[in-house]
């Protein structure tokens, strides 16, 4: 009856001591599962049934409260409900059967992890007599996800089935939120046993700190206002805590720049004045410039990930640092923290508003005037651009920007992996938190469309478009059946550039221009006569969305972007998939090349930025 | 950056299957080095204890027991300085011996207050404990003798004093129970 030891939690997460009507009720363990997952508000399950996992399909048939959505493979479950999670800040449940159905969920499950996504993965286990002896179809899921969950949960016992539902959901959504697997072996679905709700968790182990140490909160109000080249480094971190108000009050009241990380885009609006963009391999000239000659980085729920620092002991040397997470391991992993913090992002903001006010009201106020002034050179002289393509061409850059510029900022916008995702993560403006959903950590290829899928499901009224390349594509457009069929109207772009892009890039500039394996649409070599290089149009994307029940449309020539994204847009009864034929030779820029210092940063191919770096 | 060095951690976790292959994955994954492990039954049912000896640098210590803090099962961690604690292995070894050299080796087996446990025309098993460093030493004596066969349990150690690491950790877990 008493609570267990861990601290208060943030997000929606259904407490399972939530205060209602006691329930004890004999049922099977199917049944079990699921009013356990009604209990805690679970409203949506993507899924595929098979063997073990059939005795929970029977009861889910029934509920009124739980929608399951059947998807085509088990990988497009998984990131289906990756993309719930990020798009509505709840939990996220993907389902799937024992064996492969549950080798199906690793690379979501990976995904999620490296992303911090609160999702449960529930997959059906051989029945616990034939664990051990090579069963059809018997895999050790717990033994294969232990590396890549926040936890995991072997249940033979029906009995257990609502205690570690409820576990499960607390541990995915409070913290750091991460994916939690739950293993059912079949016979304990099978079972009568005894329903009761609510019910005790018992975490001694799991005790997330929230509330931030007040010393620190003074020590790095303290700094900052002493800085004089503070950077606010905002991750991912402050976007899982629903901080977007309190970064913002925090920034205007200090006046100090901000970046956004890739998993942080929306969280501070782009078009901000304070703004400098996005750190990183592919970030703007004056976000890594910034850190790179700060003297204070002000993190916030951020990692120092490499794709962020390069080279590491080249990054932001001048630099003390702030570090606020809420998972005390991430802090000084990679780079020693001066003032560490550990704490929801949202309640560390609030108690540094508090503080750098009290800093203030003593008189002592930073003086960032000189630093703005280099700031501000640098936004002005590097811009984010991009070359035009070949005359009567359409620039994959273009695309992208115009589809921002006329979808808007109130549209969730779903993105896979490679130059596209770059693109789309440049040149599209993020100016409300959960609106950009990207496979930032683990770089997955194919999370866009069962992505998109999975915040349209959790967020049936908001726009929802999937940039795409045709790489990412080719790996899981089948999820559009799915979409079809459930009557879930994404939008799909498609930018086709025939060709691995972002890897042909690397060959472009690292491998002299041999572009192994990575053009996608050649034909067959005949007669000794090479391969077409592009253009064989193998898959039609057109044909092959409107065979998937969606509405299939094509754009080649610029004149005509404008309105085949209006057309687009103008069709909510089906998906619509558009094929941008754009040319294969765009390259993404800025760029510091993997394993090199961000000092060597290039605005452009062979173009280093002139950072006046006598003046330092 | 501090030298490579030998930490003794105590670490609570829930006795429940599958801990013991939390920890092994996480030093495996992680790239850290575990010099010797040992797990057993602690005075209450649900806690087992470990005892894990790393060799690392300070720095990574801290992030083993961060990582290791966030395993769920994973109740408390203590580094148990090596003057604050007592710190024993056991080891059965299998010596070679005649009716010419049994003397010698009961002898040695005396001065170290080890224990002879089996004997035969030809062998004698000899079991001891203490610390790394004695047994070494005692190993260093039965070498010229000729050993058989050696077994050597992981380094367990308990903090010297009243105080207990377990006491804070199961009033948690009675007040969850």
């Amino acid at each position: 009856m008493t609570e267990h030891a861990a601290s208060p939690r943030r997000g929606d997460t259904p407490a399972a001591h939530a205060p209602g009507p006691r329930t004890t009720e004999t049922m099977t363990g199917a049944q079990s599962l699921i009013r356990s997952l009604e209990a805690v508000g679970a409203d949506t399950v993507f899924g595929i049934p098979g063997g073990a996992i059939l005795p929970a399909y029977d009861p889910l048939m029934d509920s009124t409260k739980v929608r399951h959505i059947l998807v085509r493979h088990e990988q497009g479950a998984g990131h289906a409900a990756t993309g719930y999670a990020q798009a509505t800040g709840r939990v996220g449940v993907c389902m799937a059967t024992s064996g492969p159905g549950a080798t199906n969920l690793v690379t979501p499950i990976a995904d999620a992890y490296m992303d911090s996504v609160p999702i449960v993965a529930i997959t059906g286990q051989v029945a616990s007599k034939a664990i051990g002896t090579d069963a059809f179809q018997e895999a050790d899921i717990c033994g294969i996800t232990m590396p890549i969950t926040k936890h995991n949960f072997l249940v033979t016992d029906p009995a257990e089935i609502p205690r570690v539902i409820a576990e499960a959901f607390h541990i995915a959504g409070t913290g750091r939120p991460g994916p939690v697997l739950v293993d059912i072996a079949k016979d304990a679905l099978q079972a009568t046993t005894v329903f009761r709700w609510p019910v005790e968790t018992s975490l001694p182990g799991y005790r997330p700190v929230t509330k931030p140490h007040a010393k620190q909160i003074r020590e790095a109000a303290r700094m900052l206002v002493n800085a004089k080249k503070p950077v606010l480094y905002v991750g991912g971190g402050v976007l899982k805590a629903n901080a977007s108000a309190e970064l913002r009050i925090l920034a205007e009241l200090t006046g100090a720049p901000v970046v956004t990380t890739l998993m942080a885009l929306g969280v501070f609006p782009d078009s901000h004045p304070q703004h400098l963009g996005m750190p990183g391999m592919h970030g703007s000239v004056p976000a890594v410039t910034a850190l790179q000659k700060s003297d204070l980085l002000f993190t916030l729920g951020a990692r120092f990930d490499d794709r962020v620092t390069g080279k590491l002991d080249s990054f932001a040397p001048f630099a003390k640092v702030v570090h606020a997470d809420i998972d005390p391991a991430e802090i000084g992993k990679n780079r020693p923290a001066d003032v560490p913090i550990v704490g929801d992002a949202r309640e560390v903001i609030a108690d540094l508003i508090v503080a750098v006010q009290a800093e203030f009201d003593a008189g002592h106020k930073g003086d960032y005037a000189d630093w703005w002034v280099k700031l501000n050179q640098w936004k002005a002289t590097y811009p984010l651009g991009y070359e035009p393509a070949p005359e009567g061409g359409l620039s994959p850059q273009q695309v992208i920007e115009r589809i921002g510029q006329l979808v808007g900022s109130d549209a969730i916008y779903a993105a896979g992996v490679g130059q596209h995702q770059m693109w789309a993560s440049q040149f599209i403006s993020y100016e409300k938190p959960a609106t950009w959903l990207n496979s930032g950590g683990a770089g997955t290829m194919g999370y866009a469309v069962p992505a998109a899928m999975g915040a349209k499901a959790g967020k049936p009224d908001t726009e929802v478009w999937a940039i795409d390349g045709d790489g990412c594509f080719q790996m899981t457009n089948q999820e559009l059946v799915t979409c079809a069929l459930n009557n879930i109207p994404i939008k799909v772009a498609v930018i086709n550039n025939g060709s691995l892009g972002m890897v042909r890039q690397w060959q472009t500039l690292f491998y002299n221009q041999r572009y192994s394996n990575t053009v996608l649409h050649a034909g067959p070599e005949h007669d000794g006569i090479a391969a077409p290089a592009q253009g064989t149009r193998i898959p039609d994307f057109v044909m092959l969305s409107e065979a998937m029940g969606c509405v299939g449309l094509r754009c080649e020539r610029p004149e005509d972007l404008d309105a085949v994204i209006k057309q687009a847009m103008e069709i909510n009864d089906r998906p619509v998939v558009i094929d941008f034929i754009v040319h294969q030779d765009a390259m993404v820029w800025p760029m510091v090349a993997a394993g090199t210092s961000n000092d060597e940063i290039l605005a452009a191919r062979d173009l280093r930025p002139d950072f006046g770096d006598d003046l330092d | 950056m501090t030298a490579m060095s030998k930490h003794t951690l105590s670490v609570l976790v829930e006795n429940k299957p599958g801990v013991l292959a939390r920890i092994a994955s996480l030093f495996s994954r992680r790239g850290f080095n575990i010099d010797s492990l040992a797990v057993g039954p602690t005075e209450h049912p649900d806690i087992s204890r470990m005892t894990i000896v790393v060799n690392v640098e300070d720095l990574p210590l801290e992030q083993v027991t961060k990582q290791l803090n966030k395993l769920v099962n994973v109740i408390k961690i203590v580094e148990l300085d090596q003057s604050q604690a007592v710190q024993r292995e056991l080891v059965l070894v299998k010596v070679r011996a005649d009716a010419e050299s049994r003397s010698q080796i009961v002898e040695i087996v005396q001065l170290f207050r080890a224990k002879t446990v089996d004997v035969s025309p030809d062998a004698v098993t000899i079991e001891a404990t203490g610390s790394s460093d004695k047994l070494e030493a005692m190993l260093k004596m039965l070498e010229p003798y000729g050993i058989k066969e050696l077994v050597q349990s992981g380094l367990v150690a308990i903090g010297r004093g009243a105080r207990s690491i377990t006491d804070r950790s199961l009033r948690a877990l009675d007040r969850s129970a």
